[in-house]
């Protein structure tokens, strides 16, 4: 049965039938009777890397299947959330090595995007904690692969986008934590030149990204807020906290009912809510020690926030520049605040040096920006992805919907080794996006 | 610690029936067809809720094991959830036994046989609940599905009755009639949203229902009326109808 299906940007939509899987027999009999098939999670990508013709619903192949509570290590099975696992590990005092910007994600997800978080600089990619994984392959046998065994599939997998198998299960470490609590610090720049050289000053912290308002020009161009934090230690917690360190006070959670009007953003509001979120740091630097949501998870407070955007949905443009190119990071956001295009959020995060084969990351300076979809906006892309290129930067695959063929080939150094591994282990194109076929990653 | 005993537990019904007892700290027995493939849900258990949970082989229409399979459980439950069911292709059931057959061995017969040996069991202790999973389907014979329907009928009438048998004997008998379910048996159906819970939402409310000692459990409220409704309509008009 077809039904319609897209992805947190609400942008494409389109018509597939989704299969779900509880068993690992009933999944392999499903991969090797089709094809054109594409594994999804909790659909919290932006993009239409997880659409496809037939889709393979992973969130009921859900069981967590160890947790070693000495060491640290988890293993379970790939459609478990990272709210489930955060549930689960942190009353112990673990952590997850590498979180995104929202916990309502797949462990595979997690995988198949190589996701990065605030600690880049310091721990990598996700890929970088992975003990070992099963996937299952075109041919319907499941291989498990690591840092040390099938390397080559390992290494496709891990930001590959789905497209060498269906991810079953994962083991990985996790971090040590004494609270559940972030000793944060807030520091004001007052353009993107301060900007870049407090991330500097501050590398030393674990977790770190920026908070760019995109409509300031002149002197203020770039102004920032730098949001730095560490895990927070038992006596640095106050009277209240320390009752229960590893326990998080409950609140309530706020929804976003319907799709909002595409009016309500726009260049006026936009410029409100930046106004307010820099007023409000009224001191130049400020310090707290906050629960651990709010500070990884900020937009997840708010159920079904991508609705604001309204039906028409929104692009997430994420791209990174290598560290000696920050003049392109100039370039683009002069572009952007020359359109007026304002995006409600954007987000600077300096990363470390990575070694993986088709992940994202690279030594540089990523900027994530939210655009509502609306008329010239592919156009107005298309003319920042030159940009990006010139520079030597690349586009995020997870975030990715509209992004030209040319644009990946030529910014990705591995693409040619990347499809070549994706052809040994996709056997008769069984896994196939709109992503990788509008990347001409499959057939 | 209190046990659970789930008959059928590789459905996603059962799974999430099965991680809400565990939640409110109770063992879990999962009995299904496959006992190697409810691992993973043993597993996920025990990591997840620090219970004992255990994996036994049960097969609902191979009806001469269940007195062994019942004497062979490792401690005897306090209360047993009789989860399995068979949709069954309806068109193919009308002119094909064994399809029928399949249908209301699953569905009826089987829930019977098992059933039976845990009520003489809770009725000599003088304790205990069991909990049917059947269906509104069994409410009304449609042209839709009335093999299944008809066979769900049996099974509310039997739940009824054991009800009424065990009162005395201090065992609850609980009858749960989901309307639509999001589940792996309807995935490839068209469910109107409002009228289709999630396995999830089924749990707690069975749970709840079962710590307040429900007789009848509609899930979905708007269900107890529609299914007044259905009932009410005169059969001269219900058998014209295409439903």
């Amino acid at each position: 049965m077809q039904k319609r299906l897209a992805n947190w940007g609400n942008y494409p939509a389109v018509a597939s039938d989704e299969n779900v899987f509880t068993q690992e027999a009933q999944l392999r009999k499903f991969v090797v009777s089709n094809t054109h098939m594409i594994a999804r999670g909790n659909g919290r990508c932006y993009g239409d890397a997880s659409l496809g013709e037939h889709s393979i619903s992973m969130l009921r192949y859900d069981k967590v299947l160890a947790f070693d509570k000495e060491n640290g290590i988890l293993e379970a099975q790939a459609g478990v959330t990272l709210d489930q696992i955060l549930d689960i590990i942190v009353p112990h005092g673990w952590f997850l090595p590498v979180t995104p910007g929202t916990k309502y994600i797949t462990l595979g997800g997690a995988v198949a995007s190589d996701v990065h978080g605030k600690n880049h600089h310091v721990d990598g990619s996700f890929s970088g904690h992975i003990i070992d994984m099963d996937i299952i392959t075109g041919n319907g046998e499941t291989i498990c692969c690591s840092h040390t065994a099938h390397t080559d599939l390992f290494w496709a997998t891990c930001g590959g986008m789905g497209l060498t198998g269906v991810i079953t299960r994962i083991k990985f470490s996790l971090k040590k934590i004494s609270t559940a609590y972030i000793k944060q610090t807030q520091i004001k720049a007052s353009n993107l030149e301060e900007v870049i050289r407090l991330f500097d000053e501050y590398k030393h912290y674990t977790y770190s990204m920026a908070w760019i308002d995109c409509l300031q020009k002149g002197d203020s161009f770039g102004r920032s807020i730098l949001i730095v934090g560490e895990h927070a230690a038992p006596e640095e917690l106050s009277a209240k906290q320390k009752e229960a360190p590893l326990k998080l006070p409950a609140k309530r959670k706020l929804s976003v009912p319907f799709n909002l009007p595409s009016f309500v953003l726009n260049t006026f509001t936009v410029k409100a809510f930046n106004w307010l979120y820099y007023g409000k740091n009224y001191k130049k630097e400020m310090h707290k020690v906050i629960p651990y949501e709010p500070f990884f998870y900020p937009l997840d407070a708010i159920l079904h926030w991508n609705r604001g955007y309204g039906k028409a949905g929104f692009v997430q443009y994420q791209f990174v520049l290598p560290l000696n190119k920050k003049e392109g990071l100039v370039t683009i956001l002069k572009r952007i605040s020359d359109k007026g295009w304002g995006s409600f959020l954007a987000v600077l995060k300096v990363f470390g040096q990575q070694d993986s084969l088709i992940s994202f990351p690279m030594e540089g300076y990523t900027l994530a920006l939210d655009f509502p979809v609306r008329n010239g906006l592919l156009p107005f892309l298309d003319e920042l992805d030159e940009i990006v290129l010139q520079y030597g930067g690349r586009l995020y695959l997870s975030k990715d919907a509209r992004m030209k063929q040319e644009i990946f080939w030529n910014s990705y150094p591995n693409a040619a080794k990347f499809a070549a591994i994706v052809q040994q282990y996709n056997t008769n194109n069984r896994f196939v996006s709109l992503q990788s076929e509008r990347l001409l990653l499959t057939k | 610690m209190p046990t659970v005993l789930l008959l059928g537990a590789g459905s996603d019904m059962a799974v999430a029936i099965a991680r809400k007892f565990a939640a409110e700290q109770y063992d879990i027995q999962l009995a299904g067809r496959n006992a190697a493939a409810l691992q993973p849900l043993q597993q996920d258990l025990q990591v997840r809720y620090g219970v004992t949970a255990t994996t036994h082989d049960f097969d609902a229409t191979s009806f001469g094991s269940h007195p062994a399979f019942y004497n062979s459980l490792p401690v005897q439950p306090d209360v047993t959830i009789c989860v399995f069911g068979y949709l069954g292709d309806q068109e193919k059931a009308q002119s094909n036994w064994e399809e029928a057959a399949a249908i209301i061995n699953t569905n009826f017969t089987g829930a019977v046989s098992i059933l039976n040996i845990v009520a003489d069991s809770y009725a000599a202790k003088g304790q205990g609940t069991i909990i049917g999973i059947s269906s509104v389907a069994g409410e009304r014979g449609r042209q839709s599905n009335y093999i299944y329907g008809s066979a769900k009928a049996g099974f509310t009438a039997y739940l009824s009755g054991l009800r009424n048998r065990l009162f005395r004997s201090g065992v609850h008998v609980m009858s749960v009639q989901p309307g639509f379910v999001n589940t792996r048996m309807t995935q490839h159906l068209t469910l109107p949203p409002l009228l289709t819970a999630q396995p999830e939402a089924v749990a707690t409310a069975v749970f709840k229902a079962a710590k307040k000692k429900k007789n009848i459990l509609y899930v979905k409220w708007h269900w107890k009326y529609i299914m007044l409704i259905i009932k009410s309509i005169p059969e001269g008009v219900f058998k014209k109808l295409k439903l």
